[in-house]
C-alpha cells in the first residue's frame, strides 16, 4: 500500500516533531551537564557546551555519595531480581500449565496488584517491617522489591511458559522423567531467555524505584540513587544545576544499558500479553 | 548450581517410581503445585496482601508513629473526618484532574506514534529508540531533567520561547496557573512510551489483508481507521487507558521532584498528601483511611468508564 507523496511528507513532519519531543529534554540534560559553571550562569543559554568540562561530575561525587548509593541500588536491584525469578518462574508455570483455584487466584492478584494505591500498603509495610526490624535496612528493601515486582515478573513469564509446547513436557514424561526433572532440563532450558529478561526487567524497575526507599531508608548511607539524588535539590529547591545535571545523566546510564538489552523481548511480551488479556 | 543438584538429587530417586499408579499421578500434581507456588506465594501473602488487610483495619484506628498510649479502634471516625477535610477533596480533584489531563493527551500522542512507527519511515528506527528512553529513565531522574528544562534563569524552554518572540517566559513550575499544566507536560512525556508500544503492539495484530481490501474498496485513510483498525485496536486501547488512570493517579515520584506538590498545594497528589500525613505528621490511621477512599473511588470510576466504553463502543 502506498501513500501519496502528500501524505509522505505529512507523516515525516509529524515524526520529526515526535522526535524533538521526546529528544529535546535529554539532549539538555546531557547538555547542562557539561557545562562549564560560567557557562550555566549565562543569560543566554546554548545547547552546545562551548568549553566541556567534567568539573560537573567530579563535583557531584564530591557534593554526595553517589557512588556508595549506586552501590546500594546495586544490590538492592541485583537481589530483588535474583530472588523474583527464581521464585517467580516456578509459580508461572504452575499458572500457564493448571487450570487449579489457586492458579486462578494468583492471575487475579496480579490483575488487581496493579490497581491499588502504595499508600494503603506502605503504612502497614512499614509497621510490619518496624517490627521484624527491616526497617532502614537493604534487605527489607529488596523483599519489598521483590513482592513489588513479582506481579509484573509472573505475567511475562506465563506468556513465556506458554510459549513452551506442553507436548515437550508431556514427551519427557512418557519417557520416565519426573516432574521436577521435566522443568529443570527440558522446560528451563527453553525459558532461559524468557527468565534472563525477567530479571533484567526486575533489574530496572529496583533501579529506578524511589517510593518505598524514601519511606523506608533513613540513614544516608544506606540510601540508594534515586534517593540521593534528590538531596541535590535543596530544602528550597534551588539547585546546583551542573552537578545535579551530571549526576541524574550517570543514574540513567545503567537502566538504558539494560532496556536496550530487552527492549524486543519487553514488546513481544506485551504484543502476546495484549492478545491474551 | 542449585539446579544441577535438583538433577541429581531427582535422577537418584526417580527410578524406583518410574510407574506411578494411576492414583499417584493424579494426586501428585497437586502437591507439586503447592511445593512450586510456595516460594512466590508466602512473601505475596505476608508483604502484600496481608499489608493490604492490615490497611484497611488501619484506617478504623487512631494509629499514629511514635505513641506510646496504645492504638486504639475508633470505627468510622477517620472517615469521617476526611468527609470534611476540604485540603484532602482538594488534592483528589488535583489528582483526578492530572490523571485525565495526562492519560488523554498521553494516548492520542502515542495513537499518533504507533500509527507512525508502523509505517515504512526512513527515521523509524530513531523515534522507536527514543521513545523507549523515557520508560527506562529513573523517574527521578526524568522530574530532574524537566525541572532543569524549566529552570527560568538556565532553561531552554524559556530561552526558546524568546527565541521564537514569545515572551521572556517564566517560572513555570513555581506559578499557581502554570505548576499544573507544566507537571502534566512531564507526565505525558514520561507515560508516552509505555503506551505508543502497547498500541503499535495492537497495530501489528491488524490484518494487512484487511487495509489493503478497504484500500482497493476505495476507503480513505480516516474510514480505513475507523472501520479497521480502531476496532482491532479497541481493546488494546481500553486497557492501556484504564491502567494509565490508575497509575497516573496514584503516581508520586515525578510530582515529587518537580514541585513537592506546590506552589500552594497547586499540584499536591493524593499520594504526596498521604505521604505527608503518614510520614511527616505520623498520622498512619488517618492516611490509611485516605488510601481507602481512594481505591473505592477509583474503583468505582474504572467500573463506570469500562461499562460506558463497552457499551457505548457497540454503535461507533
Amino acid at each position: 500500500m502506498r501513500a501519496s507523496t502528500g501524505a509522505r511528507v505529512g507523516q515525516y513532519i509529524a515524526l520529526l516533531a515526535y522526535l524533538v519531543f521526546l529528544a529535546f529534554p535529554l539532549l539538555w540534560l546531557i547538555s547542562t551537564a557539561f557545562k562549564s559553571p560560567r557557562e550555566l550562569g549565562s543569560l543566554h543559554p546554548t545547547w552546545i557546551p562551548r568549553h566541556p568540562t567534567l568539573a560537573n561530575f567530579r563535583q557531584a561525587f564530591d557534593e554526595q555519595p553517589l557512588l556508595h548509593a549506586a552501590l546500594n541500588s546495586l544490590l538492592a536491584a541485583l537481589g530483588a531480581a535474583l530472588i523474583a525469578v527464581v521464585i517467580a518462574t516456578p509459580m508461572a508455570w504452575v499458572m500457564a500449565r493448571r487450570r487449579t483455584l489457586l492458579a486462578r487466584a494468583a492471575t487475579g492478584w496480579v490483575v488487581v496488584s496493579q490497581a491499588f494505591p502504595f499508600v494503603l500498603v506502605i503504612i502497614p509495610l512499614f509497621l510490619v517491617l518496624k517490627n521484624l526490624r527491616l526497617i532502614d535496612s537493604l534487605a527489607g528493601l529488596v523483599l519489598v522489591y521483590v513482592v513489588w515486582s513479582l506481579p509484573f515478573a509472573l505475567w511475562m513469564l506465563v506468556g513465556y511458559v506458554r510459549a513452551v509446547p506442553p507436548e515437550l513436557e508431556e514427551a519427557a514424561a512418557v519417557d520416565g522423567a519426573g516432574k521436577l526433572r521435566t522443568l529443570v532440563s527440558v522446560t528451563a532450558p527453553l525459558l532461559a531467555p524468557g527468565i534472563v529478561a525477567t530479571a533484567l526487567f526486575a533489574f530496572v524497575t529496583a533501579w529506578n524505584e524511589f517510593f518505598f526507599a524514601l519511606v523506608l531508608l533513613k540513614t544516608p548511607e544506606k540510601q540508594t540513587l534515586p534517593v540521593v539524588l534528590t538531596h541535590f535539590i535543596g530544602a528550597e529547591g534551588v539547585a546546583d544545576l551542573g552537578p545535579l545535571a551530571a549526576a541524574a545523566f550517570l543514574a540513567t546510564l545503567p537502566s538504558l544499558v539494560v532496556f536496550s538489552l530487552i527492549q524486543r523481548r519487553l514488546t513481544g511480551g506485551m504484543l502476546t500479553g495484549a492478545v491474551k488479556s | 548450581m542449585t539446579s544441577v543438584t535438583g538433577v541429581s538429587v531427582t535422577e537418584a530417586r526417580r527410578p524406583q517410581n518410574r510407574a506411578p499408579s494411576r492414583d499417584r499421578r493424579r494426586r501428585a500434581p497437586d502437591h507439586a503445585a503447592w511445593f512450586l507456588v510456595l516460594p512466590a506465594l508466602i512473601p505475596i501473602l505476608v508483604l502484600s496482601v496481608g499489608p493490604l488487610l492490615y490497611g484497611i483495619l488501619l484506617a478504623f484506628t487512631d494509629s499514629q508513629s511514635g505513641r506510646t498510649a496504645p492504638t486504639q479502634w475508633i470505627g468510622g471516625l477517620n472517615f469521617r473526618d476526611l468527609l470534611h477535610d476540604t485540603l484532602f477533596w482538594e488534592s483528589f480533584r488535583i489528582g483526578l484532574v492530572w490523571a485525565v489531563g495526562v492519560t488523554v493527551p498521553q494516548f492520542l500522542l502515542a495513537l499518533g506514534l504507533a500509527l507512525l512507527l508502523n509505517q515504512d519511515l526512513r527515521m523509524r528506527w530513531l523515534a522507536r529508540a527514543l521513545a523507549i528512553v523515557p520508560w527506562a529513565m529513573p523517574e527521578v531522574v526524568v522530574g530532574i531533567m524537566w525541572r532543569i528544562v524549566y529552570n527560568p534563569d538556565a532553561g531552554i524552554l524559556n530561552e526558546t520561547l524568546h527565541d521564537l518572540g514569545l515572551g521572556n517566559g517564566r517560572d513555570w513550575l513555581s506559578s499557581l496557573t502554570t505548576a499544573l499544566p507544566a507537571v502534566i507536560v512531564v507526565g505525558v512525556w514520561a507515560g508516552m512510551p509505555q503506551t505508543t508500544v502497547a498500541l503499535l503492539a495492537g497495530l501489528q495484530n491488524t490484518p494487512r489483508e484487511l487495509h489493503e481490501a478497504a484500500a482497493v474498496d476505495g476507503a480513505g485513510a480516516w474510514r480505513r481507521f475507523r472501520t479497521v483498525t480502531w476496532p482491532a485496536l479497541r481493546p488494546v486501547a481500553l486497557a492501556i487507558t484504564a491502567l494509565n488512570l490508575i497509575w497516573n493517579f496514584n503516581s508520586f515520584a515525578l510530582v515529587y521532584v518537580l514541585t513537592n506538590g506546590g506552589p500552594g498545594g497547586r499540584t499536591r497528589l493524593p499520594m504526596l498528601f498521604a505521604y505527608e500525613e503518614a510520614f511527616r505528621y505520623g498520622q498512619f490511621g488517618y492516611a490509611a483511611a485516605m488510601g481507602c477512599v481512594m481505591v473505592a473511588v477509583i474503583s468505582v470510576l474504572l467500573a463506570v468508564f469500562l461499562v460506558g466504553r463497552l457499551r457505548g463502543g457497540d454503535d461507533a
